[in-house]
């Protein structure tokens, strides 16, 4: 008997979490891995709907949609509700809405970090966060008194392994004798275990602190220690004005906001965006004052350069940690090296969990 | 990489303060378990406490409110458990879990206009004795009250249930609530006090995460610590003492599978990760290896359904 009662209670349970509302017209629905409060990587996919609202074109969300047989439901829910374009904002979602484009050739389809375009109607895209990385490799080189930088890590995929690497390889080139020390906390958002590993950092000497995790808490544990910080996926400097040299900031608005008018006037096509400094999908928060004036200028320079394409994140000559050459002097990584990046390169400390 | 003397003070230091909303939630689920009263809504309660402290430190800028409110949340929505158990005579199991799935949900939608706002700095009590004092200073100074408060509890709960009459009640209430009841005693009475007490715990708990530990609401910040009271308060067999060396355990390995990783110890990670809760499971199981000492602190009436026949 409690057996069917959990079933009905944990459904009735999934069918309020998911509560749709519909329009008439053209619209455009938004799925979402996280709460939109989480002040992270949903925070910012949800400003990005804000600002195709803003544009006078309704828009539908789904937060908390867990990834995979759920996730399928809730894509095919908002295909059959009348969505002429759906962005599915995780990499988990990648199957499940191929699976529903099969089935809705003229629904148009967005998935977020994802490589499967399966068909017609689906499009991918990501963010070239590397290249803030290597922004804040560049800014932590000069600023360490300790030479060692702090890294705290969420899974070893390599969107988090490109950003370790592209971070030391920056610092390095500043600072030869720098040390990247990781922690893995196995989380993308746990504000008590993120704190915990900034301290561990902090006390093994760590007086540079960046994190690839959702929270505010790491910031804040270095504001209190009186080290540096940087702030990730939005701008985080109010909770910790002081440590915060900048922060690297998805920005999703204007890209969503060309999609959703591409699709209502109808010249939309298939393609495959990775967008970065240059586009505007990464930005930079403000520089901190604390760096002073000529690092700014510097690291301004930089900005510019990586926006134009003047300087690659990855240029030649790297090596793997044992010394293998990954990429030849005078080339730069190719985007199916990154995409697929599992290595750590020279430099950095420790192997990567598998 | 850094092992003096005081290194392993400061190191001492954190890991009490991460073992805090342990002690709290499973001194408190503790004191409603033994009366025979199985809540599985820890979780729930800690997160209502959370985003409870953490709004009423923002409204009235006040956090003695913010403590006492964060206890008063906790309080009514056990409440709800204690209607629907108590009163109503529902399973406890299904009662909790729905409590937890509750709680969280209703943090979140309380929580919505209170995202990205930065807490309030808690104030820490000797500060200067800490900086002054080797060792011994970031271990037993620079903390704040609820910390002090908490390491006294599980002393203060073992003394409740050993010493004083009250606490013989809560006791005989969970073992035999037939024979209590017969005895005169207002079980249905009796539990709802226990459940309010853990409400009030599980709030406090929360309410250190969210106003103390990382001073900000996020959803879901208690993130699974409810679940691990929990699992403590079983694997400490009932006994306050061991609930507290359950923490400490937990809380201590935690921060130390970290500073391995940032020391850079060769050691699979997934391995370090999971060794907080193999080595708190292997130390209760250890500690608590007598049966007969088991038997003496489990409420025998536990998650068990009390009517009483008129």
């Amino acid at each position: 008997m409690y057996k069917n009662f959990f079933k009905y209670l944990i459904s009735a349970i999934f069918l309020l979490g998911f509560s749709v509302n519909s329009n008439a017209d053209f619209k455009v629905g938004f799925v979402y891995v996280g709460p939109t409060g989480d002040h992270g990587w949903t925070f910012q996919h949800h400003e990005g709907r804000n600002a195709v609202e803003a544009a006078g074109i309704k828009t539908t969300f789904v937060e908390s949609v867990p990834e995979g047989a759920d996730a399928e439901r809730v894509i095919r829910q908002l295909a059959q509700s009348g969505h002429d374009l759906i962005f599915t904002t995780s990499f988990g979602y990648m199957d499940p809405t191929n699976k529903v484009a099969k089935d809705f050739p003229n629904v148009k389809f967005e998935h977020a970090t994802g490589y499967k375009r399966e068909h017609a109607n689906v499009s991918t895209y990501s963010a070239r966060f590397y290249e803030g990385r290597t922004l804040l490799g560049h800014i932590a080189g000069k600023m360490t008194k300790t030479n060692t930088i702090g890294y705290i890590a969420s899974f070893p995929i390599p969107e988090v392994i490109r950003g370790i690497n592209a971070m030391t390889l920056a610092a390095q080139k500043v600072n030869p004798n720098i040390k990247t020390k990781i922690v893995w906390v196995f989380t993308w958002y746990d504000p008590g275990k993120e704190a915990e590993a900034a301290q561990a950092l902090i006390d093994q000497g760590a007086d540079v602190i960046m994190q690839h995790t959702d929270s505010t808490a790491p910031v804040q544990t270095a504001e209190k220690a009186g080290v540096w910080s940087f702030g990730q996926a939005s701008d985080m400097q109010r909770f910790a004005p002081k440590s915060i040299l900048t922060s690297i900031i998805d920005d999703w608005a204007p890209y969503y906001v060309e999609r959703a008018v591409a699709a209502r006037d109808g010249t939309w096509k298939q393609q495959d965006t990775w967008h970065g400094l240059k586009e505007g999908m990464v930005a930079m928060g403000p520089y901190n004052s604390a760096m002073g004036a000529d690092l700014v200028k510097e690291v301004e320079q930089l900005q510019k350069d990586l926006a134009s394409g003047k300087v690659h994140s990855f240029t030649g000559p790297i090596y793997d940690q044992k010394g293998n050459i990954l990429v030849a002097e005078g080339k730069v990584a190719d985007d199916g090296m990154l995409a697929g990046m599992s290595v750590y390169v020279k430099g950095v400390e420790g192997d990567i969990p598998k | 990489m850094s092992l003096d003397i005081s290194f392993i003070g400061i190191l001492i230091g954190s890991i009490m303060a991460s073992s805090v909303p342990l002690i709290l939630a499973a001194s408190g689920e503790l004191i409603t378990e033994r009366s025979g009263v199985l809540n599985l809504g820890v979780e729930g309660m800690m997160i209502i406490g959370a985003i409870s402290g953490f709004a009423l430190m923002v409204i009235t800028d006040n956090l003695f409110v913010a403590i006492v409110g964060s206890m008063l949340s906790g309080v009514i929505i056990s409440l709800i458990f204690g209607f629907l158990t108590q009163s109503l005579l529902t399973n406890h199991v299904a009662t909790g879990l729905a409590l937890t799935i509750f709680g969280i949900g209703l943090s979140a939608m309380l929580g919505k206009n209170f995202v990205g706002i930065p807490g309030k700095e808690f104030p820490i009590l000797f500060s200067s004795l800490r900086e002054s004092i080797p060792f011994f200073g970031p271990i037993l100074f620079g903390h704040s009250i609820v910390l002090y408060f908490a390491f006294a509890l599980p002393f203060l709960t073992n003394y409740f249930l050993k010493k004083t009459k009250l606490g013989l009640v809560v006791r005989a209430v969970g073992d035999s609530p037939v024979s209590a009841s017969n005895q005169g005693i207002n079980v249905i009475l009796v539990r709802y006090c226990c459940i309010l007490y853990g409400g009030a715990m599980c709030g406090l708990a929360g309410a250190y995460l969210s106003l103390i530990y990382t001073p900000q609401w996020i959803e879901n910040m208690t993130a699974g610590r409810g679940w691990i009271a929990l699992a403590l308060v079983v694997f400490a067999t009932w006994s306050p003492i061991k609930v507290l060396i359950g923490a400490l355990i937990f809380g201590g390995i935690t921060i130390l599978q970290l500073h391995m990783q940032a020391i850079g110890f060769r050691i699979p990670v997934q391995f370090l990760s999971a060794l907080p809760y193999l080595m708190t499971i292997i130390v209760l199981v250890v500690i608590s290896r007598d049966s007969r000492k088991i038997k003496l602190n489990t409420p025998t009436s536990l998650g068990r359904i009390f009517y009483k026949e008129k």
